[in-house]
């Protein structure tokens, strides 16, 4: 076939000029994609077969028809033992992954009777003080037969020394566990503010968890590195795969600075990426996020193992994509971003509810959630072929463009002194407040239309039955955790918090001595707060 | 009773509400200003000022904390830039400071620039009255900073700070023509950063071209936001504030301050006058509306207002 | 009047009347999350609709929030909570505010709040919730209708 010009097509639509384009995150998109587009293509250099280098096509050769991605829906609320509950009935279903919420002092570092939890409590999460909830949290549940990822960041080291110690007194060693921690900090103070000390004691707590994870838990994931949380605060994609692998470099080298080799650790790495709405931008994201981590890794890393230049990752659909006004329309939204996930290559995937913008999720809900995923694995015959768009003149130039851009935002990283240097100056925060506020404009000046937004109203909104967590929740944990503090052997807590103070001013792996305060069941706030004393708290640079 | 009586009870709201209706140039902060002039002229006024990002609200908190250490009230006035085009403004300020919200011995309030040039807001020096009169001790104000000459800090503070950070060139970049003049006390903040000793010894050059003064206005280092090198830094104001109390220009300094405030209230007035007088229905209005094209001399006109003015 | 919410084809600055009374706005985040999307663009907007916002920062509590607005002499108060502790922290805000006097500042809302609490918000005298979706021009209007003494 001759190559068509790619002027004439779009010129000869009736007269009517097609409108200028761009994705929602303002890369300009063309009405006509030929093969002029893919210029000097070679498929070698960019795509690669699936399980080869680049991994543009995915990381496994026979992907889903291999094994389908691993459905984790993520899911906690009240107290251990309701979410318990809650596991145990998600195990029955046939799900072999847990994916585990936390309630806001929890992710903060509060006990559930501080002053500033009031209110908070078992809200948008589980609470968990102690080793004794995190031992409700799974009671009857054997660790060593599911993966578990724990979505926690600041205190993420406390609680998996919890589950650690958890396993220990099931008989399963810590070799056994598998898992995921999320334990991204980086993307704490660039995006989702949940930070707490300082960023040079923050990242040694993670290179702590991935040294001793190398060490001693070869089938656990010490950090999800997360771009999701940076796109929910409104980032563009773009910003969000190249802030990403820019929090995994840091990762990276800061590894390598503890004394580890690349491979030791790398093949550990994942990532997790948000699924937005604009279907075409995001498989092109998620492709040109496998080539870039590939060359990252190879290329400037000289990582040998093939794992090390792999980029898995998790996906959850944008929460911020979703409509308070005719909640049903979020199943479509979800299911266009879930197939995009899935188009694109994820290894898991979580959909979110329709309701989830107006409180937590219904059992209702969440069920067709995991149903729409079940639908696009069984129904729709997307996963019978690899990597099903490649080749195509526009998901390849889209690829190219958006890996463009990322590195476009490396050389600014760099230049600016690198990751920590641009989280200190306030150059993330600017960048995405800016992106943020320009679509809200487009919004208002309906430049993007929003089904049931900003068009295609209805005049009232239908009652939505949405789940509510009550008081006794709160008062019950806050009750819990002081009588714990009564029963418990005083002495041997005061002798670990002392050991946990030294330690922290030492230069030691602190993973051990934090085993050690759980199971004295010293509790997280009492962790935090000995740890606050020695590593003080952040104060983020104001941007506005 | 008045807000002025209610203002001097150490009424919080009182005090705020007053300082909207100075910020909105509302005629009853004249007088409240008046009513309460007797009660003022007691505390020390500290200027903070410098480039954008040298860290100016991080070094107000660390005072904050060693002012109020030493048991000394606070009122601290942080100016912002307001939108030249839409008037309205984001301030951040009070974000900085927060650890001292709930501490009654200290009382901040953010102000937009509206339009003011210099580095402050049109009403600061009604703002400094009032907290003079509220009964606090020391009073912070800081500058707009975004990268002018904000010389006018000195026209009213007492002390005035100049907050630098570290540079790496072979000369201060972050001192504008002016400024060296009006800091009384130097600071390089983000000392921690390294290059802090090369700057200190890039202004103390600087510094010696001129006269030897009779106050050596010192150079201190800094790390705010890791709480560093505040208390040197309030001991250095206390030093000036004694120098300045014993002979060396406090009352000349006051002085100079009622001169700068009187031409400002002039100033301020006979623009508002003017500003009436083009855009009402006068004679002037009339003769410019129908030469349209800007034919009329503008000195025979200003000249013609200020004699209407008078 | 309505204040413009974006600069006209050319804009000029403006030279400020002698007096005007300007709208105070304190915004901030109650609460423990740390999602300040919302209230950024929020403030954003108000500020282009002519008005003087005051951003507090994160992780506030009622006594701060009110203790600021007070200062700052605001004629609203707007919060944004995520964490699901609205139905603790915000009626603790007018509670506080009716302590200290204050209770005229009007208090508006913004995040995840189903629409039964958010009924019972407004009854103890929240001005208005604004949910997910909710249009910067919704929420400029209430301020310059509802704030505009």
């Amino acid at each position: 076939m001759a190559v068509r010009s790619k002027t004439s097509p779009k010129d000869s639509r009736a007269g009517q000029a097609p409108k200028p384009a761009s994705t929602i995150s303002g890369v300009p998109v063309e009405a006509l994609y030929t093969p002029e587009d893919l210029g000097s293509f070679r498929y070698d250099e960019k795509l690669g077969d699936p399980g080869e280098f680049p991994y543009t096509r995915g990381i496994y050769p026979s992907m889903y028809r291999g094994q389908l991605w691993t459905m984790r829906q993520f899911a906690g609320y009240g107290t251990a033992e309701e979410t318990n509950r809650r596991y145990k009935f998600l195990l029955s279903q046939g799900q072999t992954g847990l994916s585990v919420a936390f309630d806001m002092p929890t992710l903060m570092g509060y006990d559930s009777d501080a002053p500033v939890s009031e209110g908070e409590v078992g809200r948008c999460g589980v609470a968990i003080d102690s080793l004794q909830d995190m031992e409700d949290l799974f009671a009857g549940i054997r660790l060593d037969q599911i993966t578990t990822s724990m979505t926690i960041n600041s205190p993420a080291a406390i609680l998996w020394a919890m589950y650690i110690a958890v396993a220990e007194k099931q008989g399963v060693q810590p070799a056994q566990l598998g898992g995921t921690l999320q334990n991204d900090i980086l993307k704490e103070y660039i995006a989702q503010k949940e930070y707490i000390f300082p960023p040079a004691p923050s990242m040694r707590l993670v290179v702590d968890t991935i040294v001793f994870a190398s060490r001693h838990m070869p089938r656990w994931h010490a950090v999800s590195i997360s771009g999701y949380h940076i796109r929910e605060a409104g980032s563009t994609a773009v910003q969000e795969l190249a802030f990403t692998l820019a929090d995994g470099m840091a990762y990276v080298d800061a590894a390598i600075k503890a004394g580890l080799d690349v491979d030791e650790f790398a093949p550990r790495l994942s990532f997790f990426f948000n699924a937005h709405i604009d279907f075409f931008e995001e498989i092109a994201k998620y492709r040109a996020a496998r080539r870039l981590w590939a060359h990252i890794m190879r290329d400037r890393y000289h990582a040998k193992n093939p794992r090390s230049w792999m980029c898995r990752f998790h996906t959850q659909t944008a929460g911020c994509s979703l409509t308070g006004q005719q909640v049903e329309n979020n199943i479509s939204r979800t299911a266009f971003e879930a197939l995009s996930a899935v188009l694109g290559g994820t290894n898991s995937l979580h959909t979110n509810s329709m309701d989830e913008v107006l409180a937590l999720p219904t059992e209702k809900a969440a069920q067709v959630a995991l149903r729409t995923q079940q639908i696009i694995a069984h129904e729709t015959g997307v996963t019978n072929t690899v990597d099903p768009l490649a080749g195509s003149y526009f998901v390849e130039s889209l690829t190219d463009e958006i890996a463009r851009g990322a590195l476009d935002y490396f050389k600014r990283i760099d230049e600016q002194g690198g990751v920590l240097a641009c989280i200190e100056n306030g150059f993330f925060q600017r960048e995405i407040a800016d992106a943020a506020f320009r679509y809200e404009r487009e919004l208002e000046a309906q430049e993007r239309i929003v089904v049931g937004v900003n068009a295609y109203q209805e005049g009232t909104r239908a009652e939505v039955p949405t789940l509510k967590i009550g008081f006794e929740t709160e008062r019950a944990q806050a009750k819990k955790v002081r009588a714990l503090r009564e029963r418990r052997d005083g002495t041997s807590v005061r002798n670990r918090l002392t050991e946990l103070q030294a330690a922290a001013r030492g230069q030691d792996n602190l993973m051990p001595v934090l085993i050690d305060c759980v199971k004295a069941y010293v509790t997280e706030g009492e962790i935090m707060a000995t740890l606050k004393e020695v590593f003080g708290v952040y104060r983020e640079p104001t941007i506005l | 009773m008045s807000l002025a009586a209610s203002l001097l009870q150490g009424d919080v709201r009182a005090l705020a509400k007053a300082i909207s209706l100075a910020e909105d140039r509302d005629p009853e902060a004249t007088q409240i200003v008046t009513e309460l002039q007797p009660q003022t002229g007691r505390a020390h006024l500290v200027g903070i000022t410098g480039a954008p990002g040298s860290g100016k609200s991080s070094l107000v908190d660390l005072l904050l904390q060693v002012i109020r250490q030493r048991g000394k009230t606070v009122g601290v006035v942080a100016v912002d830039p307001s939108s030249p085009f839409t008037g309205g403004a984001v301030l951040g300020d009070r974000i900085r400071m927060q650890r001292h919200t709930l501490d009654k011995g200290v009382f901040i309030r953010s102000m937009g620039a509206r339009g003011h040039l210099g580095g402050l807001a049109a009403a600061t020096r009604e703002v400094i009255h009032l907290l003079d009169a509220y009964g606090r001790d020391v009073i912070i104000v800081e500058t707009v900073g975004v990268g002018q000459s904000e010389l006018e800090i000195g026209t009213v503070c007492d002390t005035t700070v100049l907050v630098l950070v570290p540079e790496s060139g072979d000369a201060v970049q972050s001192i504008k023509a002016g400024i060296m003049e009006i800091a009384d006390i130097f600071v390089i903040n983000k000392a921690d950063l390294g290059g802090a000793e090369k700057t200190r010894r890039l202004i103390q050059d600087a510094m010696a071209l001129g006269p030897a003064p009779a106050w050596a206005p010192p150079i201190l280092l800094t790390a705010a936001i890791k709480d560093q090198g505040g208390v040197e830094l309030w001991q250095a104001i206390e030093r000036h504030w004694e120098y300045l109390s014993q002979g060396g220009g406090l009352q000349d300094r006051r002085l100079q301050r009622l001169k700068q405030e009187v031409l400002a209230l002039v100033a301020e007035q006979a623009r508002d006058d003017a500003r009436q007088q083009l855009e009402g229905d006068t004679p002037v209005a009339r003769r410019l509306r129908q030469n349209p094209n800007g034919t009329l001399n503008p000195y025979a006109l200003a000249a013609e207002l200020m004699g209407r003015a008078r | 009047m309505s204040t413009a919410s974006r600069p006209s084809s050319k804009p000029a600055p403006r030279t400020e009347p002698a007096s005007q009374k300007k709208i105070r706005v304190l915004t901030l985040k109650l609460g423990l999350d740390g999602h300040d999307r919302g209230v950024k663009v929020v403030s954003r907007a108000l500020r282009d609709a002519g008005v003087e916002v005051i951003y507090a920062g994160l992780r506030q509590t009622p006594e701060m929030a009110v203790e600021a607005a007070i200062q700052e002499d605001v004629d609203g108060i707007g919060v944004s909570i995520l964490s699901g502790a609205h139905m603790t922290l915000i009626p603790r805000v007018l509670e506080l505010l009716k302590e200290r006097g204050a209770g005229d500042i009007v208090v508006f809302a913004g995040g995840i709040i189903p629409d039964d609490e958010a009924a019972e918000l407004k009854t103890l005298g929240v001005a208005e919730i604004f949910g997910p979706g909710t249009s910067l021009a919704t929420i400029v209007d209430f301020v310059n209708s509802r704030l505009r003494k």
